[in-house]
């Protein structure tokens, strides 16, 4: 690959001035944004290498797979080139100039991403992965039911008595976890359920969100019906209860400007790449005042400050959090691939999205045989469509679409307990990004409506 | 639509696919398994039945099960292949088809193709890997049905 495009700068990144607005005033679209449309669009495009190539045979490549992962900007693959080229070297040690030059670029990422999402930069800790950062809170919180921590932890101790609570749209990296806490500390999970649109359903909020919860996870936004939570209410409820709320921001950071402190949750994870970074990095976002009471739940080097044969001493965080070798080039790219969203705008990428949602949701509901697993209205929703085909069976739908070029998801998206409440084994689930073009949308939508026929069903070819 | 495509999608698959012979779960068997594809959760519970023999053969196989036209078709033609035949016929079926699945889309020596019969047409599979797992799934429900039924039978023998 020889081309190099450069990040596209279609206007100003947003500044550290609007870090602290409402949710409601960044969620508008910002007037400055350009839209993504037409010659923007295919701008756009230009900087992602891999959207230009065929597969099987000769078909253009048509990926809708992005709540999967994301692909990335040769933005994102130059840092990680440059990084790695010119200044790799193991962060926070050693005094010699690469040394230097990576802990900075390292540390300058915390500050991007914790900018991107409208928090601190001392609270956005490292991970590998947003299920690690889940993983990291059940974990410490274990510790803490146990003693460690001291006093400052009481807050994250659970046992008999104590509820977690979660949602059934949750994929399993937000709900495995935290069966595994209540297995080990007596607590007991209950949680939230869905209508049969697949919307969180609050009448029970008040019966479910108690005296009893310590904690409340759920996501901003389902990995299979598209559906955007009413993280507002929920919030609202749980802090009145005294329990904690840790949002999955999975879905939403990559098309949702997104901005914890507005959201008011008190913790959240998100995967860099999702949305637009690399594999191998994640993180996990805790109010600076609970991140200095919560115990470590890795541990070992990097993490600590005085260590002796028979006890150890643990580092402020984020440090605290982030024992052995850190995702030094992973998290360069993600710093690459946050600026290159905020350069964009992420009120252009949400309208961009919406329009795709609606495309999406019109053009399926005139197939014959296809039902939507999910919000049939583009209200509160990702250009993140479930569905299954009448007579048949998801990987068969996949398959087809695939010899077309179109690249979509097939099986439980992680997610089965949502799949059995709205009544399906298994969905195919097409997911756009921001450099979905409208397009792109028909030619799914063509290929889906071949797909009864090839079977030999009843339905258009 | 591609070469591979239609390669994959056979006529004879696709036919198996509906006609599903072998579905519907039957009492009296000498074992049972229970499969999942972890990668799209399908599952099939497959028994075996067995005649009263010394040495046993298959009377038949009786599966239930949700998947892919791949899988449905594959069971299906799994339980016409393997009635009325020894442990050791369906254990060279199993193997045959094991080679055919990783054959890179080429057809087998004309031996392994005459055993396996209707099953030569899942020869395409072959081409698509993630779709290989489909294939397989009951052929691993059989094998595992077997060692089951066998090591009861063998343990029934020493107790005797």
């Amino acid at each position: 690959m020889t081309s190099r495009a450069t990040a596209p700068v279609r206007r100003a990144t947003a500044g550290a001035g609007d870090r602290f607005e409402p949710a409601d005033a960044r969620a508008a679209d910002e007037p400055g944004d350009t839209e993504l449309v037409g010659g923007a669009l295919a701008a756009v495009r230009a900087d992602f290498p891999v959207l230009s190539r065929t597969v099987r045979d000769g078909r253009r490549l048509v990926y809708l797979d992005s709540a999967a992962t994301s692909q990335k900007p040769m933005v994102v693959l130059d840092a990680e080139q440059e990084f790695y080229t010119r200044s790799n070297a193991a962060v926070h040690r050693g005094a010699h100039a690469l040394a230097e030059e990576a802990t900075e670029a390292f540390e300058d990422a915390r500050e991007a991403v914790a900018r991107f999402v409208g928090v601190g930069a001392d609270e956005i800790v490292w991970t590998k992965n947003a299920t690690e950062a889940v993983n990291v809170v059940a974990y410490a919180m274990s510790n803490a039911s146990v003693g460690r921590g001291g006093q400052a932890a009481r807050r994250f101790a659970v046992g008999p008595g104590d509820e977690i609570v979660v949602t059934e749209a949750e994929h399993h990296a937000n709900l495995v976890p935290w069966q595994e806490l209540c297995a080990r500390t007596g607590a007991t999970l209950r949680w939230l359920g869905v209508d049969d649109a697949g919307r969180l359903d609050l009448d029970p909020l008040h019966a479910v969100v108690g005296e009893r919860t310590r904690l409340v996870a759920l996501t901003h936004a389902s990995n299979v019906t598209g559906a955007v939570s009413p993280v507002a209410e929920v919030v609202a409820r749980a802090h009145a209860v005294g329990a904690l709320v840790l949002l999955d921001a999975c879905q939403s950071a990559p098309h949702l400007p997104l901005d914890l402190r507005a959201l008011d949750v008190d913790l959240a994870v998100f995967s860099g790449h999702k949305m637009l970074g690399p594999t191998g990095i994640g993180a996990l976002y805790g109010r600076r005042v609970l991140l200095e009471a919560m115990p470590p739940a890795l541990t070992g080097g990097s993490m600590v400050e005085v260590v002796t044969m028979e006890t150890a001493t643990y580092a402020a965080p984020p440090q605290r959090f982030e024992a052995g070798t850190q995702p030094v080039a992973q998290a360069v790219g993600l710093h690459a691939a946050v600026d290159y969203l905020s350069q964009l705008g992420m009120g252009a990428v949400a309208a961009h999205e919406r329009a795709l949602a609606a495309r999406l949701l019109d053009g399926v509901a005139g197939i014959a045989g296809v039902r939507v697993l999910g919000p049939t209205d583009g209200r509160d929703r990702l250009a993140t469509l479930s569905f299954v085909v009448d007579g048949v069976h998801p990987h068969d739908v996949g398959q087809v679409l695939d010899d077309a070029g179109i690249a979509i998801r097939v099986g439980h998206h992680c997610a089965q307990p949502l799949h059995r409440r709205l009544g399906a084994h298994s969905s195919a689930r097409a997911s756009a990004g921001l450099y979905t073009t409208p397009e792109e949308i028909d030619a799914f939508v063509d290929a889906l409506a071949g797909v009864r026929a090839f079977f030999g069903l009843e339905g258009r070819r | 639509m591609s070469h591979g495509l239609e390669q994959l999608y056979q006529q004879v698959i696709l036919d198996h696919a509906r006609e599903r012979h072998g579905f519907g779960l039957r009492e009296g068997a000498a074992a049972e398994s229970f499969q999942v594809n972890p990668t799209c959760g399908d599952e099939v519970r497959l028994r075996v039945h067995l005649t009263d023999e010394s040495r046993p053969r298959i009377r038949a196989v009786s599966w239930e099960g949700q998947g892919c036209s791949i899988s449905q078709a594959s069971l299906s033609v799994l339980a016409d292949l393997v009635e009325a035949v020894d442990v050791k016929t369906a254990d060279d079926l199993a193997e045959a088809f094991r080679a055919l699945m990783h054959n890179r889309g080429q057809a087998l020596d004309a031996d392994r193709e005459e055993l396996l019969g209707d099953a030569t047409a899942f020869v395409g599979v072959a081409k698509f890997p993630a779709r290989v797992k489909c294939a397989m799934l009951g052929w691993m429900a059989l094998r595992d049905a077997l060692v089951r039924a066998l090591t009861t039978i063998d343990d029934g023998i020493k107790e005797n």
